[in-house]
């Protein structure tokens, strides 16, 4: 590529809100910093505001009053997206079935007013590095989801954008396609080295693309940090569940130790405590003999999925805990036995505001 | 009995619907119109007599002309309606879609009270300028009265193309650098082709064959039903009036085809 690593434009977000004309609130004022090159991730469930969001920085909506949106230090709040410079890709990818594949990818220079030559010679650039050389004279119905979706990312990078928003692009493709795509995208973003937001609602693509995701939660931010500190240290019990599977546990404290059914579990909070939320990602839990670890129960059932084997094990806390151990273990359904969890592995969540 | 046969048994009514009340009639016309004076000329004469000729032109002219300007005028208002809320918008789109409860008849009498000699433009052109403003029996008062009861009908179907646009499409093309212009030109249009053609096949087989509103109005002009109605009536010419209507109909047919082929969808001919 032509295009140097690190272009395009940094982007903040000043008390941006959305209230939408009928009164429902789906963005609660937020504040927010890109820096130039970054892939951020907007990761949670459907309806948290990631959407809204974004489209806020794309200029697709107005922030409510009060909000500002600035690219490179520059207030583009007012600047309709025609004028913004950025590239999209929707979900339903929004190809114009009446251009060929061509045509589509190089619309934005024709707009531009690009001269015809070299506008051929930039679409050719994006055909090779999507990989859709041959498609070029196809009808846009003529193409898989796949191919679409690398023809809407093609079209969104030919203008050279300060910023490209992609809005949940691989999630109307089926699991394997995905897969694949996610690694290609991650590459392409990477080489491209050009500001990115990213809109999903799927851990795993949030971890792979992202150099920092912003988990949210009903309109609201819940976490900013890198895919590490997200999964490792995860603010509050919204975070903890949504990004990978956790076990939540909620128990007395004594002595600087969580007293469970099945044993006593030390964490490494502060002594004076007498209550806590701890959370324990099932692959740092470790099966051991009973008797071997402080704390034990028995196992309810085990689920070989080929690269680890998946356990339900009931008895060491008031909730049945889920543990991951490699295949190679030999346990089975009933036996009883123990569980090693190191203090450090075990993160204490603030308690559960409930009201 | 066989199945196949009790298929076969259920068309029969049908079968004997087309052919006593549409193919015999149709082949009588057909037949009738080769039966004038001039024989199989008689068909010719359609496109050589002037007058025949002049009618002719004038009727595809004024069809032409209402579905121009009934798909500019329905496309603006159609999207303008589908795409805002605003205080008694369904009021409004019942009073638009009102004329398609008019028959012709009384959609020329409507235009008589807007231009005719006593009407509400004339009146008010006669205490503005002292000149009374009369054009409700010119062909402009027909071309009104059929873009009446046109805009209607396109309306509707440009509604409801409207509302199934993706909404993307043109987020995308702006996010491209695409002005409002631009993404009318590029996007909006180019999507609403076939809802164009199928409603505005019907405005045009519509007005080419309206009888009612030319009734009421041509009295200055000839317009191909008319024409048809006096030389059969008045003139009790059979041959003419039925190679006539023959013209008339294979015209029709003739867009309603080619709209038909254009958009793949399919399009109704209209009364």
């Amino acid at each position: 590529m032509s295009v140097p690593a690190g272009h395009g434009a940094s982007v903040r977000i000043e008390t941006c809100g959305k209230t939408f004309a009928d009164g429902t609130r789906a963005l609660e004022p937020a504040t927010l910093d890109i820096a130039r090159g970054e892939t951020l991730v907007l990761l949670g469930p459907s309806g948290c505001g990631k959407t809204t969001m974004l489209r806020i920085i794309a200029g697709l909506e107005l922030p409510d009053a009060g909000g500002r949106v600035l690219f490179d230090d520059n207030d583009m709040t007012s600047v309709p997206i025609e004028r913004r410079n950025v590239g999209m890709v929707f979900q339903s990818y929004a190809l114009f079935p009446n251009m060929s594949v061509a045509d589509n990818i190089g619309y934005g220079l024709k707009i531009r007013g690009m001269a015809r030559q070299e506008r051929a010679a930039r679409v050719a650039e994006l055909v090779a590095l999507t990989n859709i050389s041959g498609l070029e004279n196809r009808r846009v119905d003529q193409l898989s989801g796949g191919q679409r979706q690398r023809v809407a990312l093609a079209r969104a990078v030919a203008i050279r954008p300060g910023i490209l928003l992609l809005d949940e692009p691989l999630t109307a493709l089926d699991a394997a396609l995905r897969d694949r795509l996610r690694g290609e995208l991650n590459r392409l973003l990477r080489s491209l080295g050009i500001t990115t937001i990213y809109v999903t609602h799927d851990q795993s693509e949030a971890m792979e693309l992202g150099d920092r995701i912003v988990v949210m939660q009903k309109g609201t931010i819940a976490q900013i940090g890198t895919p590490r500190e997200i999964y490792f240290k995860p603010k509050n019990r919204f975070v903890a569940e949504f990004i990978g599977a956790a076990n939540i546990i909620e128990a007395p404290v004594e002595n600087g130790d969580l007293v469970l059914p099945g044993g006593r579990q030390p964490i490494g909070g502060e002594a004076s405590q007498t209550t806590a939320v701890a959370m324990i990602r099932p692959e740092t839990i470790r099966i051991v003999e009973e008797g071997a670890a402080p704390l034990s129960g028995t196992i309810d059932s085990v689920s070989f999925v080929g690269d680890r084997q998946r356990m339900l094990v009931s008895g060491a806390s008031d909730k049945v805990l889920t543990v991951d151990a490699p295949n190679t273990v030999k346990a089975q359904a009933g036996e009883r036995i123990g569980l090693l969890i190191a203090a450090e592995v075990v993160r204490l969540l603030p308690p559960e505001n409930r009201g | 009995m066989p199945h196949r046969y009790f298929v076969w048994l259920c068309l029969l009514p049908l079968a004997v619907l087309t052919v006593a009340f549409f193919l015999l009639p149709m082949a009588r016309l057909v037949v009738t119109g080769a039966e004038g004076p001039q024989g199989l000329a008689g068909y010719l004469a359609i496109l050589v007599e002037p007058r025949y000729r002049a009618t002719l032109i004038n009727t595809v002219l004024l069809a032409a002309a209402t579905t121009v300007v009934t798909l500019v005028v329905a496309t603006v208002a159609g999207m303008f309606l589908q795409r805002h809320r605003f205080p008694g918008r369904a009021v409004l789109i019942a009073m638009l879609t009102f004329p398609l409860a008019f028959p012709g008849v009384v959609v020329g009498f409507l235009i008589i009270l807007l231009a005719g000699r006593q009407g509400l433009i004339g009146d008010l052109s006669n205490r503005m300028f002292g000149e009374k403003l009369v054009f409700a029996y010119s062909i402009f008062g027909l071309f009104l009265g059929y873009l009446y009861f046109s805009i209607p009908r396109v309306i509707l179907t440009i509604m409801a193309a409207v509302q199934k646009l993706d909404v993307g499409l043109e987020e995308a093309a702006r996010s491209l650098g695409a002005g409002p212009w631009a993404v009318q030109r590029d996007v909006v249009l180019p999507a609403l082709g076939p809802a164009f053609v199928a409603s505005g096949a019907i405005a045009f087989a519509t007005a080419m064959g309206a009888f009612g509103t030319a009734f009421t109005l041509a009295t200055n002009i000839d317009v191909l039903p008319m024409l048809i109605y006096t030389e059969f009536t008045l003139a009790a010419n059979f041959a003419t009036s039925a190679a006539l209507s023959v013209g008339l109909g294979i015209i029709a047919w003739a867009i309603l085809a080619l709209a038909r082929s254009f958009s793949g969808s399919t399009v109704a001919a209209a009364g």
